[in-house]
């Protein structure tokens, strides 16, 4: 029982950041169209930007708890920059070309990876956490690490602060509607170009959480943990149906728990396939995911 | 374009021409300075070259889904690492003998390509990428997890070369794995030129103009979408296996998502749903990826400062950044530029430059 409370929390975790970049990726594609793989560059840009931030900029904070939520915070900062220049500079020239885009954004992570490994080495970097982050709880007997809750709670409130963004604000209805049609909320005279940079920055930013707290849970950040975090977080997008918040939220849940159940009652690598399979099979009973492309809408 | 249009001469003087040069390129006992290391008779340049035409072969498979048919697939190294595993798991794990494992892998990829290509078709654009790639990672997570202890995991899997034909194997040989390799790309360039101009051809490059259209017409694009997955898949897998003789052995870095992008940003420097392109640009970039190394560790490089060192130590950081560049700015890549002539393809890019988006043809924001 305690080993069934410890997979299911952790697999929850793993799910948080799936979530966070799925819910990034889910709201590029559903507004603009684009596949985005430079999500994993975002990813990559919060991660390394805490660990650098953390030794060359706050390394005078005594408090590791201070020191790495400083880090961590100037890391979402650099994420959601790079992400909004990224739709600037590469993504703004090539709209209305899909595929240009995507292929855009495939040249940047392949780069941007090359590069990250060029000028501080392929090994793995750890960054300052709070020691108690890597301290465990006892549930029941199941002994959690401490870390899944914080990565379960950030991303129940960057869940709830999306679907408040997309209901409450003049922003997020422009984004709703320009999800459901585009060219309708043009032909109404709103400028959808603003909304475009304002998805590339907010997923950034989501990303880049992601990558802090995958430094957090695999102990570690290097430069091509971005790339496979993707990959699961592209399915998680499909299954849920692309454009949907809520969608991508369960998906991530499922995928994460599905993931950590038959890794560890079936065999290590079993938990991969066992998703592939269940993406084909969700694409052969519903093609739009269990959830269309409805943001915020049903979830 | 009809047939009655090209001169007949041109038609097939071009290629007979290039691939007649390059076979006997293992005949020319002279050196290159700066180009290649050794002499291009040596074993070193031969495996060089050799690789080269593999990924200007397996480019062009990539191709025909990408660049004739418009489908954006993120998968397509399933297959070749398919080629490259199966038949090297056949030969070294089950002792089989060459000719019966090669029938056996293309007949498998076969009904994979079929089996998987029906699956994934369901959904089109860039679901259909993604799913490819799904598809593609549970290939490269199954060849890690090592079922069996066929594949060895991330050690690789060395080939048995009792078992493999005496011709391809050993260092003097180097030359016949040349002309495998060439012989893979002719292959596959006459298999493309062939399968482009026969009327499902026709149909494929209708889809990626227009699919909506296609279905009016009263054809099902469907089937025509998979016949296209299932050849560019079927060679793939051919190519896998040249390239397991050529490597010796498998690897997991042919089962990796980067394995496709490269071929990707291969056919796309060249000139995606163009012949030449795609084979150039796979010949070009595995010939860069190979010799930025040798040039980023050379002492020219070594004497300037860290920060204009370390970008060139990394050959697929200039590549990509090479790639975005084409992608932004040539959009028919190397090809296109040639087709269009020098000069005007630099006017375009100019164009480029100083309007932003004029070079991008059509608007139709959706």
């Amino acid at each position: 029982m305690s080993t069934f409370v410890l997979l299911t929390i952790t697999g929850i975790g793993l799910g948080a950041m799936y979530f966070l970049i799925a819910s990034g990726l889910s709201l590029i594609y559903g507004l603009m169209g684009v596949l985005n793989f430079a999500h994993g560059a975002f990813i990559t840009v919060g991660g390394y930007g805490t660990w650098w931030t953390s030794n060359h900029v706050f390394e005078g904070i005594h408090s590791n708890l201070w020191r790495w939520l400083a880090s961590a915070g100037l890391g979402l900062v650099l994420g959601g920059v790079f992400a909004a220049l990224v739709e600037l500079v590469l993504i703004r020239p090539l709209y209305s070309r899909h595929i240009e885009q995507v292929l855009v954004t495939v040249g940047l992570q392949l780069s941007f990876v090359a590069l990250v490994s060029g000028i501080w080495g392929p090994d793995p970097k750890t960054f300052v956490v709070p020691a108690w982050l890597h301290e465990t709880t006892d549930i029941n007997g199941a002994l959690i690490p401490n870390d899944r809750w914080v990565e379960i709670g950030t991303a129940a409130v960057v869940l709830a602060l999306l679907q408040l963004f997309l209901r409450k604000t003049r922003y997020g209805l422009i984004i709703r509607a320009g999800v459901e049609n585009r060219a309708m909320v043009q032909a109404l005279g709103i400028d959808v170009r603003r909304a475009f940079t304002l998805v590339f920055a907010i997923g950034g930013v989501a990303a880049a959480i992601a990558g802090v707290l995958g430094g957090v849970y695999f102990n570690v950040v290097s430069p091509d943990q971005g790339t496979s975090l993707l990959i699961f977080a592209f399915i998680v997008v499909v299954i849920g149906g692309l454009g949907s918040i809520g969608g991508s939220a369960v998906a991530a849940v499922v995928v994460g728990l599905v993931q950590q159940y038959t890794n560890y009652y079936g065999s290590a690598g079993l938990g991969d396939m066992i998703v592939i399979l269940l993406l084909g099979l969700v694409l052969l009973v519903r093609p739009k995911g269990l959830a269309g492309a409805v943001v915020g809408g049903r979830a | 374009m009809s047939a009655l249009r090209r001169p007949l001469v041109a038609n097939w003087l071009w290629p007979v021409t290039v691939f007649g040069l390059l076979a006997v390129v293992p005949w020319l006992n002279f050196s290159i300075p700066k180009i290649f290391d050794q002499p291009v008779s040596s074993p070193g340049t031969l495996a060089l070259l050799a690789s080269c035409l593999v990924f200007g072969g397996l480019a062009l498979t990539y191709d025909i889904q990408f660049g004739y048919s418009g489908m954006l697939s993120f998968g397509h190294t399933l297959y070749i690492a398919l080629g490259v595993y199966l038949s090297n798991i056949a030969i070294t794990d089950w002792h089989w003998s060459f000719w019966p494992a090669v029938l056996f892998t293309m007949g498998t990829a076969f009904v994979i390509a079929n089996a998987l290509g029906f699956v994934s078709l369901r959904v089109s654009g860039i679901a259909f990428a993604m799913v490819t790639l799904a598809f593609a990672q549970a290939g490269s997570v199954l060849a890690l997890k090592d079922p069996h202890h066929w594949t060895h995991g991330e050690e690789g899997l060395g080939a048995d070369y009792t078992k493999l034909p005496q011709a391809f194997v050993g260092i003097f040989n180097t030359k016949n794995l040349y002309w495998l390799a060439l012989a893979f790309m002719g292959i596959v360039f006459l298999v493309v030129r062939w399968a482009v101009d026969s009327s499902p051809g026709r149909v494929w490059q209708a889809i990626r103009e227009n699919e909506q259209r296609v279905e009016v017409l009263g054809l099902r694009p469907g089937a025509y979408k998979l016949q296209a997955f299932v050849l560019s898949s079927f060679l793939a897998a051919a190519g896998g296996i040249v390239y397991m003789l050529l490597f010796n052995g498998s690897t997991l870095s042919v089962t990796e998502p980067n394995f496709t992008l490269t071929l990707l940003l291969m056919v796309v420097i060249g000139g995606a749903g163009s012949r030449w392109g795609a084979v150039i640009g796979g010949i070009l970039y595995t010939y860069l990826n190979n010799r930025l190394i040798a040039i980023g560790s050379s002492s020219t490089v070594e004497g300037l400062p860290h920060a204009v060192r370390t970008p060139l130590e990394q050959p697929l950081f200039l590549l990509g950044i090479v790639f975005i560049l084409i992608v932004i700015f040539l959009p028919g890549g190397i090809a296109g530029l040639a087709r269009r002539g020098g000069p005007s393809g630099l006017r375009r890019l100019r164009q480029a430059l100083a309007g932003g988006t004029s070079a991008a043809g059509p608007q139709e924001d959706a």
